[in-house]
């Protein structure tokens, strides 16, 4: 295991790309998790926002000010600070998509593939129809449809619950199907006949004996996950069906600043774009990396 | 063969149904259309009378093979949000989107087989390592992010080209095309790169895989060794037996740009079907919502039938893997 630890640290150390990607990462999740306390304004406090400080552009601009180091926004928000507080829930909706994503799709797979027949042909069927289709329109669908059920007064407090399933739901199937075919060749193995003849029962085999066995791809599919899972969210909130601009995230950050592009005031849409690619590119960058350094063919 | 196109038959019909079942159980059960057809001072009585006439106290089973039975005939009802059939609004949006799409598949099959071909070929050139990293960087660009930054450099501060609309369009019969006028083609222009980007990028890598592949492969080297022109391996031998992945994969695509104009549409307030779609979900417009799903589904099964057909007609290995299988 030590040895093991030391190759990934050792491909970690040699590859200067995947360094700077993990700085960057860590830089974004740092200021995002301690947006609160670093932000140099609070952007939800109404109390603070001066209209006569909205649309100033950045710092080193002639009319810009230094307290505003990225400009500020109609509403005389602080750019960089509604972009801190938006990455805390673009990364929040991201990682909480994946983790539903995983969870509904390894516990589908694993019954699939161990318990097969009926129930793995109907699981499966389900992730294929639902793979024939992009991600992104079936979340959609799924978050309309959650948007005529539920009241609207009520929706925007759940927006954020609404989009980490519906995003989940629209991914679950590239889980399970890895997590089927490899429960498939475990169940034959001899360590699942000892469990079986010991008397243990079905559901305590699945998760306590095969589940280990077969979750370790699951690890890069998701890391490989999370840039799409923010991406998607974006899009939605830009599309306008993501999270209300009341608790803005970089998406609708970036639908909100595309109504001032004609005017002007680039910088209310161009700064949170720029935040997003940051995020995106580093943790696909990460991504990448642990799917080639854990594939034993590449070594 | 039979056996075989059946079965993919009847698998696409499956989908369909799944699919219609959806859209059916949008219109029974997330709203309620005696609610909104009846005003605010209706009595019990108009309900159940309006209820009955509406067929929705018969059984579920009859209720949805009436609705099956209209959406076969492209009948879903009358949009809430604009009292029209909802039919004739999908058909009038309908060449705005398609027209879009195929132009940028077009344009991504155009400028990324090229770059896959260089980036194989010349593996170690610098423009090669640039092509790779642009396209990881294409890869984590949200497609409405492109179009934003594109309107901003070409429309906002260059000011060459339209940022929204489709410009003028010619009629030709019921299909309306952007592609006869001069500010109809000027307004096409950023629509078509946004959408086509991320899929040049993915053909981008695609070919340049398959084609490294192919480069590995033993009758490669065997033309070498007959002494052919660098130019007729790498484009007579090699790149042909690219293509057949390629072209699969293109097809598969289609229906995926299709889908993804929806993004492209938004940003660009393009007339076309996901825009419709897109206010259709702000405002709630169940029938537009159910027709939309309904056709980009239909489109998805046709497109992967006969991709599937496809390469089992270019394919003969699929052939002969059956004829063993029925001699063993």
């Amino acid at each position: 295991m030590r040895a093991w630890d030391s190759d990934l640290a050792y491909s970690f150390r040699h590859s200067p790309a995947t360094v700077v990607a993990a700085t960057m990462t860590l830089l974004c999740i740092g200021g995002a998790v301690l947006a609160p306390w670093i932000a140099p304004h609070n952007p939800f406090d109404l109390k603070t926002l001066d209209l006569l400080d909205s649309l100033l552009p950045p710092a080193w601009h002639s009319d810009g000010r230094v307290t505003y180091l990225l400009g500020t926004d109609n509403q005389g928000r602080d750019v960089l600070s509604a972009i801190m507080f938006g990455t805390r829930l673009s990364l929040l909706v991201g990682f909480g998509a994946v983790l539903f994503a995983i969870v509904l799709g390894v516990t589908l797979g694993l019954v699939a593939g161990y318990a097969g027949g009926p129930w793995d042909a109907l699981i499966m069927r389900v992730a294929d129809v639902q793979l024939s289709f992009p991600a992104i329109l079936i979340a959609l669908l799924i978050d309309g449809v959650a948007r005529l059920l539920i009241a609207s007064d009520l929706h925007d407090q759940v927006a954020v619950y609404v989009l980490i399933i519906a995003i989940g739901l629209s991914d679950w199937p590239k889980y399970a199907r890895t997590v089927r075919g490899s429960t498939l060749v475990e169940r034959n193995k001899e360590y699942v006949l000892a469990a079986r003849i010991s008397g243990r029962r079905s559901l305590a085999i699945m998760f306590r004996h095969v589940l280990p066995n077969v979750v370790g791809p699951v690890l890069v599919i998701a890391t490989l996950n999370i840039g799409n899972a923010i991406i998607t969210e974006a899009t939605l909130s830009f599309l306008g069906v993501g999270v209300p601009p009341t608790q803005p995230s970089l998406g609708t950050l970036i639908r909100v600043g595309n109504d001032f592009l004609f005017s002007g005031e680039w910088w209310i849409s161009v700064f949170p774009g720029l935040a997003l690619v940051v995020i995106v590119l580093s943790v696909n960058l990460l991504g990448d990396w642990l799917r080639d350094a854990l594939n034993p063919r590449l070594r | 063969m039979l056996a075989f196109i059946l079965r993919r038959i009847i698998q696409a019909v499956l989908v369909m149904l799944v699919v219609g079942f959806v859209a059916f159980s949008l219109f029974r059960y997330v709203g309620d259309p005696v609610s909104i057809m009846l005003g605010q001072e209706a009595t019990a009585a108009d309900r159940v009378r309006l209820t009955h006439d509406l067929g929705l106290d018969r059984s579920f089973v009859v209720q949805f093979g009436h609705f099956v039975a209209n959406a076969a005939q492209g009948q879903f009802g009358i949009s809430y949000r604009m009292g029209r059939p909802v039919a004739a609004l999908i058909a009038e949006r309908m060449p705005a989107t398609l027209e879009l799409s195929f132009l940028a598949a077009l344009f991504a099959l155009v400028a990324g087989l090229p770059m896959g071909v260089y980036c194989a070929l010349r593996p170690t050139s610098w423009l090669a390592r640039l092509f790779l990293t642009a396209s990881l960087v294409g890869v984590s660009l949200p497609t409405f992010l492109i179009g934003i930054l594109l309107i901003l450099v070409f429309a906002v501060q260059l000011g060459w080209l339209p940022s929204f609309g489709r410009g003028d369009v010619v009629q030709l019969g019921w299909w309306s095309t952007g592609l006869l006028t001069r500010s109809g083609l000027k307004a096409l222009v950023l629509p078509t790169i946004t959408l086509g980007l991320f899929q040049m990028t993915l053909i981008m890598r695609l070919v340049r895989a398959e084609m490294l592949e192919v480069l590995r492969t033993d009758y490669i080297k065997f033309a070498r060794a007959r002494g052919l022109s660098d130019r007729a391996v790498h484009f007579g031998h090699a790149l042909k037996n690219t293509l057949v992945p390629v072209i699969t994969v293109i097809g598969l695509q289609l229906g995926n740009i299709i889908a993804f104009s929806i993004i492209t549409e938004t940003v660009f307030q393009w007339p076309g079907m996901g825009l419709l779609f897109i206010q259709a979900v702000q405002s709630a417009d169940i029938p537009i919502m159910a027709a939309y799903l309904s056709l980009i589904a239909l489109v998805f099964v046709v497109i992967n039938l006969v991709v599937d057909l496809l390469y089992y007609a270019v394919d003969p290995r699929l052939r002969v893997e059956r004829v063993v299988a029925q001699n063993g």
